[in-house]
């Protein structure tokens, strides 16, 4: 039981808890104490340190603004003025609030707001959907198009069109990107032949792919009505993020050890299995290395690629929302920056699972 | 002594399974050409199980690697049962120095890569049987569906010569096959090793370091000269009966000669 149980949690990523369990489980007190100690009091410790920082950073920029609020009022319009925009700020007066960093208590209410405003929309949704099917199958008998729900997307549909796109994008890199890594790796005269190619693309700025997919797919769609810019998005996101993959299953392809080569020679395997049986499942490590770096990097651009080609998202959340420059604009800002965080942080932590999974070198940790 | 060229003479074609007549190798070095090897003579005749000994560094796992094909002979011919050899294929089995097993794949799986390509037509039934049986003999009755990452260096070697033998090669070629095992397990390993051979009596070259592996394993310790430019520099038949045990090879009084003459080559 417990042994399993701790197995579930390494294989999870949680196996900071391992001591918490063993502890649970009556075992050896003093050394799980101090282990509980090292793996659990400590990160709580610098993260309660993390947002004291946090808390009186913004804390001295919110009066460092509101002082100058104050003193501008004053040389420009006199004291009495100034006294009133002095107590417009203390009384907590949207109308007045520096704008700033904001603090972790209002983040923390951000992140409340946003979800109160899901719960509202979805509800919105449900009813109209609700209200609409029976006109709607009318419709549908008419041969017309159904009445389709046009209202603005909630914060967690952003997320949810956001880690669509990372999909999308990686996939198209995924299918793009190994089969090319594949046949280049397999021959030194392809590799020598595309590699200037790869070494000139490879740095080339999301931005730049951006435009490009964007000059490409404007003039294929010209004569179509639908939504571009999701295609444009994800075909960028797989552009930019699927280097890492082509370039490490070249690699890995490519230098297999030269024993199983060996092997594969002295057994003379024909084209096929030497590819399959020796060369891939040899290369399988470094491959899924490269794809783990292409999840990680497309959800790193997708946020400025939504942000730039205006496709929905949480890049076009933060971009609306700075723009916005609403009272309570700064501290969405930082929910969405946790958000994307955190979300790149378990893409990382499944792709790290699966890797293990097949990982035959079940020593390494890469 | 006789050397190899006139036993030759007195011996027909068709007792010589492997034959390497003026064998020459040269590496290209930033320096120029490395002669390895030049005017190398040496036949193996069939059912023989010979070593190979010599200095470190000497030439013998190129020459190794010529005979499995895997390494571009610059002059002169190898050739098995009268034909010249074109490129490794499974008429040579090899054992590398390490195991060199596909560690994604089990066992059974790694022996089966070699035999599913030799025998395709039978059915799989028969191609399991026949991996089963080596995969017994090397005494890895037990291992079958384990992973070979997970096997010791010993029980992965012992899958190596399972494979090797499964293919049923007509030449064995060994280098330096229990060089990274403790010296029990390659006690083990040396009987496993003979055991199989007794059995199948696949014509066997091995290279080794060990004087006492090389009397007690072969028909003939062949001794080669140190590099650049090596060759055959001395064969030194080992008479004792087979099969051998190595209690009664110990208590042999020829042994302590035949260690003598062997130490005595290797330390001029
Ligand atoms: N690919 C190569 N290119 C150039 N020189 C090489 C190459 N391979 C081997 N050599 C050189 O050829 C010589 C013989 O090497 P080889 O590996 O055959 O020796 P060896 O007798 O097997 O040594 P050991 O007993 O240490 O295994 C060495 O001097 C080595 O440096
Ligand atoms: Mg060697």
């Amino acid at each position: 039981m417990k042994d399993s149980l701790l197995r579930a949690f390494r294989f999870l990523g949680l196996g900071f808890l391992e001591p918490v369990v063993r502890l649970a489980a009556g075992e050896d007190s003093k050394k799980n104490v101090i282990q509980i100690f090292k793996k659990v009091l400590a990160p709580i410790a610098s993260m309660i340190l993390f947002l004291g920082i946090w808390y009186t950073g913004s804390k001295s920029l919110y009066n460092k603004e509101a002082n100058y609020a104050i003193e501008k009022t004053r040389s420009e319009r006199g004291d009495a003025e100034s006294e009133k925009t002095r107590d417009c700020i203390a009384s907590g007066d949207v109308s007045c609030q520096p704008n700033t960093l904001p603090s972790p208590k209002q983040v923390w209410n951000s992140f409340q707001l946003l979800l109160e405003d899901h719960r509202q929309i979805s509800a919105n949704k449900e009813a109209f959907i609700v209200k609409t099917s029976a006109l709607n199958k009318k419709r549908l008998e008419q041969g017309k198009d159904p009445i389709v729900y046009t209202g603005r997307p909630s914060f967690v549909d952003q997320i949810k069109t956001s880690i669509k796109t990372v999909f999308a994008g990686f996939l198209l890199a995924f299918l793009f990107a190994t089969p090319i890594g594949i046949i280049i790796g397999l021959s030194e005269t392809l590799r020598n032949s595309f590699n200037w190619l790869i070494q000139i693309l490879k740095p080339v700025s999301p931005v730049v792919w951006l435009l490009l997919v964007f000059m490409i797919v404007k003039t294929l769609t010209k004569d179509s009505t639908g939504d571009t810019s999701y295609i444009i998005s994800f075909i960028s996101v797989g552009l930019c993020s699927m280097w890492a993959t082509l370039v490490n299953t070249a690699v890995g392809v490519s230098s297999v050890d030269k024993d199983y080569i060996n092997v594969a020679k002295v057994l003379k395997l024909g084209t096929f299995q030497k590819i399959f049986k020796v060369i891939l499942p040899a290369a399988l490590p470094l491959i899924f290395t490269g794809l783990r770096i292409t999840l990680s990097v497309a959800w790193m651009v997708l946020i400025a690629i939504e942000l730039l080609a205006q496709s929905p998202g949480l890049g076009s959340f933060v971009w609306e929302e700075f723009q916005n420059g609403a009272n309570d604009s700064n501290s969405k800002i930082i929910v969405a920056m946790f958000i994307i965080g955190f979300i790149g942080f378990l893409l990382d932590q499944i792709m790290l699972t699966i890797q293990k999974l097949i990982s035959f070198d079940k020593g390494s940790d890469v | 002594m006789e050397t190899s060229q006139n036993i030759q003479e007195t011996l027909s074609s068709n007792e010589i399974m492997l034959n390497l007549t003026d064998l020459k190798k040269v590496y290209p070095t930033p320096n120029g050409d490395y002669v390895v090897l030049e005017d190398l003579n040496l036949y193996v005749k069939k059912e023989e199980f010979i070593t190979i000994i010599g200095h470190s560094g000497c030439g013998k796992t190129t020459m190794l690697s010529m005979i499995a094909g895997l390494n571009e002979i610059t002059d002169g011919k190898i050739s098995i049962l009268g034909s010249s050899i074109k490129g490794p294929g499974p008429d040579r089995g090899v054992i590398f120095q390490s195991p060199s097993l596909m560690p994604w794949m089990t066992a059974m799986e790694n022996v089966m890569l070699g035999v599913n390509k030799v025998f395709p037509h039978g059915n799989k039934k028969e191609r399991e049987d026949i991996c089963k049986y080596y995969l017994n003999k090397v005494g890895l009755s037990g291992a079958f569906h384990k992973k070979a990452s997970e096997l010791s260096q010993g029980m992965q070697q012992r899958v190596g010569i399972a494979r090797a033998f499964a293919i049923k090669p007509k030449v064995l070629l060994l280098d330096e096959p229990f060089g990274m095992l403790d010296s029990l397990t390659r006690g083990e390993l040396q009987d496993v090793l003979i055991e199989i051979w007794n059995k199948e009596k696949i014509t066997a070259v091995m290279i080794t370091h060990d004087v006492d592996e090389a009397i007690f394993m072969s028909d003939r310790v062949v001794m080669m000269t140190s590099g650049p430019s090596a060759k055959i520099g001395d064969i030194l038949p080992i008479e004792f009966e087979r099969p051998r045990s190595r209690k009664k090879v110990l208590a042999h009084n020829d042994y302590y000669e035949y260690r003598k003459h062997l130490i005595n080559f290797l330390e001029h």
